[in-house]
């Protein structure tokens, strides 16, 4: 049953990269913006988590959500200091700065803490399941569990709440939302928060999973979810879901298979693939690009 | 306006000012020569990996280190010169191990080098000790490419006060053959690392020697943290020993995640797990059953190992040192011994000195220098009880 536990795995892995994906998807579904802060606000949460379950010793879901709100308190001043006054240069400029920032963030934290990785304390206990011979490990269960959660509440969010429909306006057409007396400047905000309370929630249950965080840990998970959103189709917010879920999946798969070097090879060969043959990915809407 | 004017010209003056001084001074030092020689001190530069990935490593040599020059100066130094300890901090990144050898070359003028405690920041210094002239010893860099150059050619100023990879993996596949009658082995080692592969290489070639069988290899990255797939993968191939050489950070999380994935067979790996790092990482039950070869035990009944381990608590707030304190202090010593014997006090002598070691009594063995600039010294297996390091064995060379 060594395929159903690489599975296991694999999902694991891929609800991580899904969590941090929305957040990519959904800012730029709204502005157009590839944030490549993502990551670090993902570092950001681990972080918080962090010191709340190992100094203020509060618990996992206190924890979780503590990382969330100062996440999207974060997530909406990123927005506000760094990106909003570049929102009619042109997009070169906006993705330049989102680079400075995640630098900025990076090195802040090595400033203040020093690079040395930290470890998680574990706050679960983790059993393991024993399910057709697969050991499934209670926690992966949890991160599934949790990640799902979230995930539906994003949809309900989305399509059910006013907020969710003004994501949905500007997302559209800016411009005419505007007209439509939506305030752009605080839908774009709460686009910012929610994206970044994810990927805050996603740090803390990678810490927990993983066990070692440190300064630069959100490089790597932030560059393969911002695969998994090509892959499910920037700008779509279910397509981030399954972009995340699969990229996990393939690659478990391809290390399951021997070429456990050519993992993230496998990861940016898919990018690669998708940019070329099918740029708006599996769940993208073929629109032609305005300009 | 006029103020202000005044105090921007009065800024660049001061700058001006500034620059001329410190250029002089940088002139009054290349006129100087090296002045590691002159005065009543002798330098020793320390280009440790002070913060990090690995900055347990470092810091934990300078702790040792620090220990050996404070001994050394109160029994009068080297023929009545104190020491002087210089530390920069490589960030345990290659590039500024070359410019923190660069600082401690240039600016502090150090007639030796205590090098970085990895083999490929060891490395990326080389070159540089080389070209001038001052002699870098590794404490415990133990990949065979920092004394040797691909060419097979020596570095003549390169020295270690560590065995070499090779030796460390010998030594485990001899280790599991006899003492856990391992018979299929499988191989975990970090494919983008230097000193993993090197012990791969001799652990498998030794294995095999043994009468064993390697009946799984697989591979991991640096900064991994996700091994399931690789270990679900050795596991279906049921060996009755796994070979982990890395470094701490990832093995941390490779044994955690291998008990839970219900892999409960010994595991062993060499120096590059010594850290209390791994033990938070992994936790205690996991490491039982797990294996370390080292450079030495804390624990070990040796008179002069107990004498050491004393000293070092009295220092250090009752923590007992491991192999990297032990590994700096050595290497302190070892670098004292070869200065006292040279003829002048410049590099050329300190190296030849250095290459002329011949049984040098230390904390980590006794050894003498071979022909590689390697000392041949002997090995220590610990295994992990609880997540405490229990003295195992002493494997002599050969």
């Amino acid at each position: 049953m060594e395929w159903l536990q690489q599975l296991v795995n694999g999902i694991s892995i891929g609800s991580i990269y899904a969590l941090i994906a929305l957040g990519y998807t959904m800012v730029y579904g709204i502005i157009k913006l590839i944030n490549f802060a993502h990551g670090d606000v993902f570092m950001i949460g681990a972080f918080i988590g962090f010191w709340a379950i190992s100094r203020w010793d509060i618990g996992f879901l206190p924890a979780l959500l503590l990382a969330m709100v100062i996440c999207a308190v974060l997530g909406v001043i990123i927005e506000r200091v760094a990106y909003k006054r570049l929102r009619n240069s042109t997009r070169i400029a906006a993705l330049i700065t989102a680079i400075g920032v995640s630098l900025l963030i990076e090195n802040l934290m090595i400033f203040f803490r020093g690079a040395q990785s930290a470890v998680y304390p574990a706050t679960i206990e983790n059993k393991a399941i024993n399910v057709f011979g697969a050991q499934i490990s209670s926690l992966s269960l949890l991160i599934l569990g949790v990640s799902i959660f979230l995930m539906l509440l994003l949809q309900f969010i989305v399509h059910k709440t006013k907020i969710g429909k003004a994501m949905r306006a500007v997302s559209h057409d800016a411009e005419a939302a505007k007209l439509m007396g939506i305030n752009v400047d605080n839908t774009i905000s709460a686009t910012f928060a929610i994206g970044s309370a994810l990927a805050g929630a996603a740090g803390v249950i990678f810490g927990l999973y993983y066990t070692r965080i440190d300064p630069l840990m959100g490089i790597v998970p932030g560059i393969k979810a911002f695969i998994a959103a090509v892959l499910g189709g920037i700008g779509s917010i279910p397509g981030a879901m399954v972009g995340g879920m699969l990229l996990g999946v393939v690659e478990t798969f391809v290390s399951a298979m021997g070429f456990s070097s050519w993992r993230d090879a496998a990861a940016f060969l898919i990018l690669i693939i998708i940019l070329i043959f099918k740029p708006s990915g599996l769940f993208g809407k073929n629109t032609r690009e305005k300009v | 306006m006029g103020k202000m004017r005044y105090t921007k010209k009065f800024g660049s003056l001061a700058l001006v000012g500034v620059l001329a001084s410190s250029v002089l001074a940088a002139c009054g030092d290349d006129n100087g020569g090296n002045s590691a020689g002159d005065g009543d001190t002798i330098k020793i530069g320390a280009n440790l990996e002070l913060s990090g990935g690995v900055a347990t490593y470092g810091s934990s040599i300078l702790d040792g280190a620090e220990l050996a020059v404070k001994e050394i100066n109160e029994n009068g130094g080297i023929d009545g010169k104190e020491i002087e300890l210089i530390s920069a901090d490589n960030k345990s990144e290659n590039a500024e191990a070359t410019s923190a050898a660069l600082k401690l070359i240039e600016q502090d003028n150090v007639v030796a080098m205590i090098g970085p405690a990895t083999s490929g920041n060891t490395v990326a210094t080389v070159e540089l000790a080389a070209e001038n002239k001052v002699p870098l010893v590794t404490a415990s860099g133990t990949a065979p490419n920092v004394t040797v150059n691909d060419s097979g050619d020596v570095n003549e100023y390169a020295f270690r006060t560590c065995f070499i990879d090779p030796f460390q993996g010998t030594v485990a596949a001899n280790f599991a053959t006899e003492e856990l009658s391992a018979k299929n082995v499988a191989i975990f080692a970090d494919n983008a690392s230097d000193y993993a592969k090197g012990l791969a290489k001799s652990f498998k070639e030794q294995i095999e020697k043994n009468g064993g069988t390697v009946v799984a290899e697989e591979a991991y990255v640096a900064k991994d943290t996700d091994f399931r797939t690789q270990l679900t993968n050795l596991k279906g191939k049921n060996p009755d020993f796994i070979f982990i050489p890395g470094y701490y950070e990832e093995v941390g999380l490779i044994v955690k995640q291998a008990r839970e994935l219900g892999l409960d067979v010994p595991l062993m790996g060499a120096d590059g797990w010594d850290s209390p790092t791994l033990v938070e990482l992994a936790g205690g039950d996991a490491l039982n059953d797990t294996f370390i070869t080292n450079h030495y035990s804390s624990e070990d009944p040796d008179e002069k190992i107990q004498k050491f381990v004393e000293a070092f608590k009295s220092e250090n707030g009752d923590t007992a040192p491991n192999a990297f304190n032990a590994l700096g202090y050595d290497t302190v010593y070892y670098l004292a011994d070869a200065i006292g014997r040279a003829d002048e006090l410049t590099g050329e002598a300190i190296k030849d000195a250095l290459a002329d070691t011949k049984d040098l009594s230390l904390v980590t063995g006794t050894f003498s220098v071979d022909e590689n600039h390697n000392p041949v010294k002997s090995a220590t297996v610990l295994e992990f009880v609880d997540g405490a390091q229990v003295f195992n064995s002493k494997i002599d060379p050969q």
